[in-house]
């Protein structure tokens, strides 16, 4: 069964990964424009898959560390630093804001420390907007520019589309690397049972803070792409409802699976624009939409897929039982 | 000082509207574990309510019945019937996700069929000063207090003094010894929700005349709402209560003297403050550690 499975699932992949190189390439610009912004949220929503759907920690911060790499971005670009380097001190900066705000989670848990996450997303937006003199004020920064690779202009949408997905491919892998490393086993024992963690040998303080500055960077990262993709920023976007955008796409897609965050900003990026044709009620729509979801399945699309592969193997397991013990009553 | 006074009546104003909404917030928290994030999005929806019925020719009292009225059956039975419910054996953490896709679902509602625009409210008190210890005082936030001390001081009768308050109390901390002992839990659990829906359509009808009724209002009453309840004591009626009168007088406080930029910071600083030193709230009492 399982030596099945796995070539099939690579070849889905290739599949779904050639489709998402080709099949762009004849969209028009608004169109390669939220696929893109369909990337960048997705490596945000990683990152707070890893804090919370990996570690257990709630954060309702991510889109404050999506601002913060965003302003990184376009204050260094706007002042003539290439992408990289933005997108390296965007990296550090969360980095270490991230792991500042981990001290509160050490101390209170669940529904307090969403609250702690949720004021500090507050004020990151007071900032943004206050202190005009480093972030334009109200008035944002206009003018980012999109980076050269390899001495490629990436100005038109395409390009810079495939920079938004290479650089999500770099996450993706990255991810993929940690959650299977011993720091990914901590983050789940932490997760499971703290006290349990601890008599392992797992040093909870170190791993909760080390789980809140990986998924606070990470937001960093899809703020460096998001200030080039829109080429305009302003403190808007980031305020508290995109932490919780991003808390919704994690738990619909499914928290702690690999693939969740993937799904969960395809939903919320890209379902409302599939329901534009139904003009105002849109959003209304999606809303009941994540709602009935919620309801049927509270762990996400795939904690569905989840249960049924789940129940599946119980009934292949029966069945193999109940196999072997007929062979071995005929044999008796 | 005399602006000392007033920004303080002002504060108590909007801090004991923020208490009725702490207050109903904290009751879904204690009966049924519910983080309703949608709790701003219930005080903005009765304003609408009652708006819709004067527009349908309904007088102003009648309106105002018929907007708690719907409250009640909207925000209070079909929120646990049809979302809390189902949601329950979940755990908190979906249900919080559903209650913020509840609140997208309100406000887009009544953006896409009330209106877009701030629509004015009338008020239930007479607007105009009075003098109070040599200071002219707005009449309204004196009303507004008043109606606000009154519904809280009415609740916490109901709570502290009948019998069916102290049914909804041990319900509240130990469903299975309550149940043991005959009290109707799942009836106690339903008219913690319907007090919440009559105290969000009360917050609504004081609140709206000042702020006027918008779609988007709800964000910023449920944050303050929030912080008061986490401030006062989560699991607290009393705390939350403490807790809005607190945040309000605050907030007018930090407007004036901190600076008007970061006046929405101050309550939040405080916020960190507390939940860090004391993750109870300032009167809550500790909950044991699950792990």
């Amino acid at each position: 069964m399982t030596g099945f499975a796995k070539p099939l699932k690579i070849g889905l992949g290739l599949i779904v990964i050639a489709g998402l190189i080709v099949v762009p390439m004849n969209f028009n610009r608004y169109g390669l424009f939220i696929l893109s912004q369909w990337a960048v949220m997705t490596i945000a929503a990683m990152g707070l898959n890893l804090t919370l759907g990996y570690a257990g920690q709630v954060s309702l911060a991510q889109g404050a560390f999506v601002g913060i790499g965003a302003y990184a971005a376009a204050i260094m670009t706007t002042h003539g630093w290439p992408l990289p380097a933005a997108i390296v001190v965007a990296i550090a900066l969360s980095f270490a804001v991230g792991w500042v705000l981990g001290y509160p989670a050490l101390r209170v848990q669940h529904h307090y420390l969403a609250f702690v996450t949720l004021a500090f997303s507050t004020l990151a937006f007071l900032v943004f907007r206050n202190e005009s003199w480093l972030t334009g004020g109200i008035y944002g920064i206009s003018n980012i520019p999109r980076p050269h690779i390899f001495g490629l202009a990436t100005n038109k949408p395409l390009p810079f589309y495939y920079v938004c997905l290479g650089s999500l491919a770099i996450v993706s892998v990255a991810v993929w690397w940690l959650i299977r490393s011993p720091w990914g086993r901590a983050f789940m024992a932490l997760r499971e049972n703290p006290l349990r963690a601890q008599s392992l040998g797992i040093d909870t303080r170190r791993y909760t803070l080390m789980a809140f500055a990986i998924g606070s960077a990470l937001g960093g990262v899809a703020g460096a792409l998001y200030a080039p993709l829109t080429q305009y920023i302003d403190p808007v976007p980031f305020n508290l409802s995109l932490s919780l955008d991003l808390l919704m796409m994690v738990i619909v897609g499914g928290a702690g699976f690999y693939f969740g965050p993937f799904l969960g900003a395809m939903i919320a990026v890209l379902l409302p624009e599939w329901l534009r044709f139904t003009e105002g009620y849109y959003l209304m729509l999606y809303a009941i939409a994540v709602m009935l979801l919620l309801i049927w399945s509270p762990t996400g699309i795939l904690g569905i897929l989840d249960r049924y592969m789940t129940a599946r193997r119980t009934k292949v397991a029966s069945a193999l039982r109940a196999v072997a013990k007929s062979r071995l009553e005929t044999v008796q | 000082m005399s602006n000392l006074f007033d920004l303080l009546v002002a504060g108590l104003a909007t801090g004991a509207i923020y208490a009725l909404v702490a207050v109903g917030f904290t009751l879904l928290w204690q009966t049924s574990q519910t983080i309703n994030f949608a709790q701003g999005e219930f005080v903005m929806l009765p304003a609408f309510l009652m708006l819709a019925a004067m527009h349908a020719g309904a007088p102003f009292w009648l309106a105002i019945i018929l907007g708690i009225l719907l409250s009640m059956l909207l925000l209070g039975l079909a929120f646990k019937l049809l979302l809390v419910d189902p949601m329950m054996r979940h755990g908190v953490l979906p249900l919080a996700i559903a209650t913020m896709a509840l609140a997208i679902g309100i406000k887009e509602a009544v953006k896409q069929f009330f209106s877009a625009e701030a629509s004015p409210f009338p008020s239930i008190v007479p607007t105009g000063d009075i003098s109070l210890l040599g200071h002219a005082v707005s009449l309204q936030s004196i009303g507004v207090l008043v109606l606000a001390i009154l519904a809280v001081f009415g609740l916490t009768t109901l709570l502290n003094r009948t019998s069916l308050g102290h049914q909804m109390q041990a319900a509240a901390q130990n469903p299975t010894v309550a149940r043991i002992i005959g009290v109707p839990v799942e009836r106690m659990i339903l008219l913690t929700f319907l007090i919440n829906a009559f105290l969000v359509a009360l917050a609504s009808l004081l609140i709206t005349p000042i702020y006027l009724a918008k779609f988007s209002s709800g964000e910023v009453l449920g944050q303050a709402a929030f912080v008061a309840a986490i401030v006062g004591g989560f699991n607290q009626v009393r705390g939350a209560i403490a807790g809005g009168l607190l945040i309000g007088v605050l907030d007018n406080l930090a407007a004036s003297y901190v600076s008007t930029q970061y006046r929405a910071a101050v309550p939040l600083i405080f916020l960190i403050v507390v939940i860090l030193f004391r993750p109870q709230g300032l009167l809550g009492r500790a909950e044991e550690r699950t792990v």
